[in-house]
């Protein structure tokens, strides 16, 4: 194993009181929501070590949610590569479909110790928007989603989900119209209505305390799929594959995993048509250490800073940045950060739900991807942990789009 | 002393007050900022606030990121915003000219290197929207040595502790942001911005400008009773907007908003 530039120690004690990751995270929002945002951080370290709050969150995780999620060998899929024996946590089978909810929820609960009868989300594939359309519906809580236009024509199935749910969707145009375009819509409007609204931010980006407490809520896929691993196989896993577009359901894998240093980590993200052509949304691969959304982190921009459209067939992944934890786990060493292209995620996608029965989501077929490059590289006594991170049927429209075929619109 | 300190010791000497007028460099085209800027200097500008075009511009309404867009479709970059104040510097050493902006720009040119050619263009202010004084240490070194101000922005939520740690580490003015919104929203509260702007004051001996909402005459007469300057910027560039095609007619009519606003707010202090 390659040496680390960083102790784990130090990787384990991040963030700082300022949010920081080493050089990375922060807090580089505008002055109007510095308010908001220390109030959240006390009210998390506050409920972070709060007994009741911690059972409360527990308590719906196991009975709402519906953890926990399985850890599944996929042995015809494993033998079919050849290699190392894959193992999936089952995060499709989440209430709602994917690992969204285990942060939503936690965010819910933070907004209703702050009082907030209002909440707003961003979303790019539509499964952050529907977790927390869920949850505000489950707390009575009025909900506003902003999505870039050109996913709401992407993901029109969660689009509806989400309305059914009572939520608003606000399109945003401005910029590339996606994923990006929703966050900076939300931040606006946050700005405008921060007395009254809590925003749920979807994965492990924007400013100080966001990353820290959604890593946190979703480090349970991590803490499961280590017991289960030892309980299924008497030993931990010698690698762990998760797909990152900002990030959390990667962190969520990896973070419980972090001191157990023989388990290698990837986190793999969209190459898009291919890292040469530069459209791709690889900004640990490809990118360099920039400011955007609240946090310093790697990012794409172009060599004036403005930041660079991003494309992946995958609406969740199709983002210029990243959560600052991933930075520091890059530059330290201790998690290596990979690109698959669109053509080998949906191949992957193709293969998991022909051989196994089990459709994933784009995003999730990313991490299947490269698992398919990497288990024929180890031994067959080894063992790849995949997280599959959400399900597949909001993509089937896209899927048949590229086939050709016309599915009911 | 600096251009910025200047002025406002000037402008209190004849018992005036500062109009700040906002354009986004390069929009609608990058010839037309430089003729725009001594336009607005003749009109009864005090302070040029010029934004740095960013594709992100996440604490600015649709007017200003509109602006934004129409710039970087000419490709304008920080680079090319320096070079419009040092054109500018040719025919006016006098007017204080603040660079308004968000960091990733910045920070892609690298802190010291744009210290300094921002120096050289003759850039007097450096205001930072997503740059609060927790993390702006670096920086701030980087400008201190060049003599250039670091302006920063006070909110209706900031509290009182916090506005003496913003003013600690501010130099030039403080811009104090009159509403909980973004660039261009809706009227604003006069009266709550005037109880606001005197708790500012009591703490801190900097002029404090205030922005956001201020559209017409008669609102930048009411804020400047209270503050040291009126930020001026949506209202502006929608004269832009409209003129896209006709750079005089856009000239004009950001002219005829800041005279309007000039006479309103001398008339009041006389």
């Amino acid at each position: 194993m390659s040496e680390l530039k960083m102790s784990i120690e130090e990787l384990l004690s991040f963030p700082d009181d300022k949010g920081h990751f080493g050089p990375y995270g922060g807090r580089f929002v505008s002055e109007t929501l510095m308010a908001a945002l220390d109030d959240l951080a006390v009210m998390y370290k506050d409920k972070s070590t709060d007994p009741e709050f911690q059972a409360e969150f527990d308590h719906d995780l196991a009975h709402y949610v519906g953890r926990p999620s399985p850890l599944y060998y996929a042995e015809r899929w494993s033998k079919k590569l050849g290699g190392a024996r894959i193992f999936l946590k089952r995060e499709d089978l989440n209430h709602t479909g994917a690992h969204k909810i285990n942060n939503t929820v936690g965010q819910a609960l933070l907004a209703k110790y702050m009082g907030k009868k209002r909440v707003i989300a961003e979303t790019g594939a539509g499964q952050h928007g529907v977790a927390s359309a869920t949850v505000a519906a489950r707390l009575g809580m009025q909900c506003t989603v902003f999505m870039g236009s050109e996913d709401i024509q992407r993901q029109t199935l969660n689009v509806y989900r989400m309305k059914l749910l009572g939520a608003e969707v606000v399109a945003v145009d401005s910029g590339s119209r996606t994923l990006k375009d929703a966050m900076n819509e939300a931040m606006r409007h946050w700005v405008t209505n921060v007395d009254d609204t809590f925003y749920i931010i979807g994965t492990v980006a924007g400013p100080h305390p966001y990353p820290q407490l959604v890593r946190d809520f979703q480090a349970v896929i991590g803490r499961e799929a280590r017991a289960q691993c030892i309980e299924q196989n008497g030993c931990l896993p010698d690698a762990l594959v998760a797909c990152v577009g900002g990030g959390s359901n990667a962190i969520g894998l990896f973070h419980p995993f972090i001191s157990d240093e023989a388990v290698k980590m990837y986190g793999v993200e969209a190459a898009g048509h291919g890292l040469a052509t530069g459209e791709h949304a690889a900004p640990l691969c490809e990118g360099k250490p920039g400011v955007l959304h609240g946090s310093r982190t790697y990012l794409m921009s172009d060599k004036a800073g403005q930041i660079i459209e991003t494309h992946s067939v995958s609406a969740g992944l199709d983002y210029p940045g990243v959560g600052p934890e991933h930075s520091i786990l890059k530059d330290s060493g201790r998690a290596e950060y990979v690109a698959v292209t669109d053509e080998e995620a949906l191949s992957a996608f193709r293969s998991l739900t022909q051989l196994e029965g089990i459709m994933p989501a784009l995003e999730s077929s990313h991490a299947l991807a490269y698992a398919e490059k990497l288990a024929p590289t180890m031994k067959q006594d080894q063992i790849i942990i995949v997280n599959l991170s959400g399900r597949g049927d909001k993509d089937i429209h896209t899927v048949a789009v590229i086939d050709g075929i016309q599915v009911l619109d | 002393m600096s251009r910025i300190k200047g002025c406002f010791e000037r402008l209190q000497g004849e018992g005036r007050k500062a109009l700040i007028p906002f354009v986004t460099a390069g929009d609608s085209n990058p010839e037309l900022t430089v003729p725009l800027m001594h336009s607005m200097v003749k009109s009864g500008a005090d302070i040029i606030e010029l934004g740095i075009p960013f594709s992100d511009p996440m604490a600015d309404g649709p007017v200003i990121q509109l602006a934004c867009e129409r710039a970087l479709s000419h490709g304008v970059t920080l680079a090319d915003v320096l070079l419009m104040v040092s054109e500018f510097r040719k025919q006016d050493n006098q007017t204080p000219v603040v660079l308004m902006g968000y960091l990733n720009p910045i920070e892609t040119m690298g802190y010291e290197y744009f210290a300094e050619q921002a120096a050289e263009a003759g850039v007097d202010g450096v205001l930072t929207v997503d740059l609060p004084p927790e993390e702006a240490d670096e920086i701030n070194g980087y400008l201190l040595q060049k003599k250039i101000d670091s302006i920063f922005l006070v909110a209706p939520t900031t509290t009182p502790e916090r506005v003496q740690k913003i003013c600690s580490k501010a130099s030039g003015y403080i811009y104090y942001v009159s509403l909980k919104g973004v660039t261009g929203s809706a009227a604003l509260d006069t009266a709550a911005v005037a109880e606001r702007v005197s708790m500012i004051k009591g703490l801190t001996d900097l002029p404090v400008g205030v922005g956001f909402g201020i559209r017409n005459g008669e609102t930048a007469a009411a804020i400047a009773k209270n503050a040291d300057g009126a930020v001026v910027g949506s209202v502006l560039v929608e004269q832009i907007a409209k003129n896209q095609q006709q750079s005089d007619h856009a000239i004009a009519g950001v002219s005829s908003i800041l005279k309007e606003m000039r006479t309103a707010m001398d008339k009041l202090n006389r």
